[in-house]
């Protein structure tokens, strides 16, 4: 039984992209469409396994999306809420939520459409298949960046990071660098200001309610801990009561993706459940951050320092570059025991940089990128190690 | 008995359509034929043209390379055709089967009673020789060759395999036989690997002249080369000759009777089958009949061997020389819409990314669907769980996609057959088809080291 859609696609679409077609030169892109509408009917080859799993490219990535959602609608939300909570205006659910939908999906939108502009111009270029990676990508830059990032600069970020961070490299899976980091960092970098300043991580309107209050009002965590290790206080300058609590449920202003935990917890659990993402780099990048934070808190020199280890977890960036940026399989390190090592370093890394250097709080990103160069040489090593064990091992019976 | 070695990597995967045991003789075939594609790494000159007379043993063909490594007629009869492809390539070598089989002998004697080069002499002679294969390569041994080791796997962990302990039973004497005529081949020992949980049946278990090891574990526990890895590795240099146990019983005969008789008996299987079970047949048998006879109607998928390893024959194809099962599953071909979103409880996945895992012990009616397009690879450690080796798959394939020979040596390449990478093609994300790249590999490197 074939479906009447896809004979529609044969018979009628087709024939204008295949070669000697009017639109040959497109055929990728008609190929994206297709192959996104219909899982090709081919089957195994002569020789070679004749069954294969059920499990492709598409899904797996599709499967990332989804762990995503919760953060994307958890970061809606939250959005609304900091823009409500800074004018010192009481709203409802739905008030918030629609605001920061009106905020958030344009830049979603725009990333998506210059992230795949971009590959599908590639494809045809290079005349391959559009790779399913920037289904995630398209979705990881939106969340990493501040809501008031105006929307050029997503695009002008998407376009570099998918030039620059993937497609010189050969595309999907040859890329040194998660594509997402490259995008923020290209714009941390670009226009320091927008990533990292006070005024950026509210809605706009509020600089009015922001000049009433006390001068840390609208800070990030991260940009408050630089002076005092307690005390955090929220957009509308009061302070929290349980400032873990409000950090671990995601009530500080933040990366539109980052700030709540809990809905990224919901994702990591997604990841760990399919299998798709790396439980090693998560478990082993907690325990570096941890061990870090408590290192730090027992040296103490300054108030930084003094931050709980256990706040690090949940401040910034860190639960957000752990279970979606480090465990990029492509650009972490690809053997299990590199992975420990690759995410523990990380961990160790990120919550360094967030400590010594003020002027970079973000350090999970700068730790992740850093360790995305740093993996084919862990690896390099891990093989290394095997390739010896083996000679000894044949060695050691021809004796 | 020696001790239990379990392994933990790997994936039983439960298919619809397993052989009862129950042992029927098949129809007796019309045609048989010699495939040389079965033989790779060997250049074939055939000897024989339409219309000859050949009895069971007569050389149909042999290898360039090894001259007396003879090729030969399982039946007796006429010979129909030399089937020659593009570029005159030779694809089989056809016979008409007579009724009553009429055998060349090649003289009975006691293996104890000759010495190791008559027993080559004899062997190659009566064409059972390309029954005995080599690590490393994964080619038809060398006469020339001196083996540290034969390794012998009793059983087959692949999905819907044969089982030797039934096929087997009460054939001790000829299976010991056969074992006492290898033993003279090598100056170490022959190994023979029976399943560790599972009771084997006497036949290996009382086998003498071997070393018996046990080894539990998913597939591919049953493939030579992961009993090779464990028990005695190969470095560089080394050579471990392998067979399959109804080879062994085959040498056997020839040893007792003087005769090259190719009965063996092979499972019909699949989803598409109809009562599925045993056969007694000849190798190179013409599937027609029992695929006539035994499947259902429908778009079919034949294959010579196993759904990991086989290879796709047509409906009036033949047996393989290495194959000891015919199994026929759906085809399928239907493009799936938004097939990469649905829980597909049908499709079986070691990932959890679809509904499968959730039950566990469901017996799958899988088609020849590649459920996916091919892609680079991306995922990481899914090979790892399916590969049983101290070894790093997906270094060692990426290793031979860019020809580097000396990484190759070094991550193992001499240890592995593509047998051994069946299931990370299998669950492979990226659809890569490792199997092929791993004989190419091994292919392109034999010609480097020659």
């Amino acid at each position: 039984m074939s479906n009447p859609i896809h004979n529609f696609l044969e018979k009628n679409i087709k024939p204008s992209f295949v070669k000697g077609g009017k639109l040959e030169k497109y055929y990728p892109a008609f190929d994206a469409l297709e192959t996104f509408l219909f899982v090709p009917g081919h089957t195994a080859e002569k020789g070679g396994s004749h069954i294969r799993d059920g499990i492709d490219m598409k899904r797996t990535m599709i499967m990332v999306v989804i762990a995503l959602v919760p953060a994307l609608l958890f970061g809606m939300w939250n959005t609304g809420h900091q823009y409500y909570l800074a004018l010192g205006e009481m709203a409802s659910f739905m008030d918030k939520f629609i605001y920061g939908a009106i905020k958030v999906l344009p830049i979603v939108v725009v990333s998506y459409a210059a992230g795949l502009g971009v590959e599908f111009v590639f494809a045809i270029i290079k005349k391959h298949q559009v790779n399913e990676g920037f289904l995630v990508s398209g979705m990881l830059i939106p969340l990493c960046l501040p809501v008031e990032i105006p929307l050029w600069m997503v695009a002008a970020a998407t376009i570099f990071a998918v030039i620059i961070g993937k497609e010189v490299f050969g595309g999907t899976g040859m890329n040194i660098l998660n594509v997402a980091l490259t995008a923020r960092a290209f714009l941390f970098f670009a226009y320091p200001t927008w990533m990292s300043g006070d005024k950026v991580w509210i809605g706009e309107g509020t600089n009015e309610a922001v000049a009433y209050a006390d001068g840390s009002t609208g800070a990030t965590l991260l940009a408050q801990a630089t002076e005092k290790s307690s005390g955090f206080v929220d957009a509308a300058g009061a302070q929290y009561g349980d400032s873990f609590m409000a950090a671990f449920l995601g009530l500080i202003p933040g990366s539109i993706g980052e700030t709540s935990t809990l809905a990224i917890l919901i994702g990591a659990a997604i990841l760990l459940i399919t299998g798709i993402g790396s439980w090693k780099i998560m478990l082993s990048g907690v325990i570096g951050a941890y061990v870090m934070g408590l290192l730090f808190n027992a040296w103490g020199a300054n108030e930084f320092m003094n931050v709980p280890a256990h706040y690090h977890l949940v401040m910034g960036g860190f639960a957000f570059g752990i279970v979606f940026m480090a465990t990029d399989p492509v650009t972490a390190s690809q053997t299990p025991t590199g992975k420990y090592i690759y995410g523990f370093l990380i961990g160790m890394l990120g919550i360094m940089i967030r400590v010594f250097n003020p002027a970079y709080p973000e350090g999970i990103m700068l730790a992740i990128l850093f360790m995305n160069v740093m993996a084919p040489l862990i690896d390099h090593y891990v093989i290394q190690a095997n390739i010896k064990r083996r000679k000894k091992r044949t060695v050691a019976i021809a004796a | 008995m020696s001790k239990v070695l379990k392994i933990k990597r790997g994936a039983d995967i439960k298919l619809v359509g397993e052989a009862e045991k129950i042992l029927v003789d098949a129809p007796i075939p019309d045609t048989i034929a010699v495939k040389p594609s079965d033989f790779g790494g060997t250049r074939a000159k055939v000897i024989v043209k339409p219309g000859d007379e050949v009895q069971a043993g007569d050389v149909l063909f042999f290898d360039k390379d090894h001259e007396e490594v003879k090729f030969t007629s399982p039946v007796s009869g006429e010979i129909a055709e030399v089937k020659r492809g593009e570029k005159r390539k030779l694809l089989e070598v056809i016979v008409i089967a007579d009724k009553e089989i009429k055998y060349k002998d090649f003289k009975a004697a006691e293996p104890s009673s000759l010495n190791r080069e008559q027993i080559i002499e004899k062997m190659c002679a009566s064409g059972v020789w390309p029954f005995i294969k080599q690590r490393p390569y994964d080619v038809i041994a060398n006469p020339k060759d001196n083996p540290k080791a034969i390794f012998i796997s009793a059983f087959d962990s692949a999905p819907l395999a044969p089982d030797n302990d039934f096929i087997l039973h009460s054939q001790e004497a000829i299976f010991q036989k056969g074992i006492d005529a290898l033993a003279k081949l090598t100056e170490g020992k022959v190994h023979l690997t029976v399943h560790g949980t599972a009771k084997a049946d006497e036949t290996f278990l009382q086998a003498k002249n071997v070393e018996l090891h046990h080894l539990s574990g998913p597939h591919p526990a049953g493939n030579v080369g992961v009993q090779i890895h464990h028990f005695n590795p190969i470095g560089k240099g080394d050579t471990v000759w392998t067979l399959k146990p109804q080879d062994v019983v085959t040498i056997g005969r020839l040893f007792e009777t003087g005769k090259f008789d190719a009965s063996r008996i092979i499972a019909l299987c699949g989803s598409e089958v109809k009562d599925p079970k045993y056969y007694r047949t000849i190798l190179g048998t013409s599937t027609k009949g029992l695929f006539d006879a035994f499947t259902k109607d429908g778009n079919n998928r034949y294959i010579s061997g196993n759904v990991l390893t086989g290879t796709k024959i047509e409906k009036e194809g033949y047996l393989s020389f290495y194959d000891y099962q015919l199994t026929v599953i759906p085809e399928g071909g239907e493009p799936e819409m938004f097939g990469w979103i649905k829980p597909n409880p049908d499709k079986f996945s070691l990932s959890r990314a679809l509904v499968s895992w959730l039950q566990p012990n469901k017996k799958y009616e899988l088609t020849a669907n590649m459920n996916g397009e091919e892609r680079p690879f991306v995922v990481t450690e899914e090979y790892e769980k399916v590969f049983p080796f101290d070894i790093y798959p997906v270094q060692l394939i990426k290793s031979i996609l860019v020809d580097d020979i000396e990484m190759m040596e070094e991550l193992g390449i001499y240890e592995v057959a593509p047998e051994d990478f069946a299931l990370c093609e299998t669950i492979c994300t990226s659809k890569i088809p490792s199997q092929t790249i791993v004989r190419d590999g091994l292919a392109m490197l034999r010609k480097e080291m020659s």
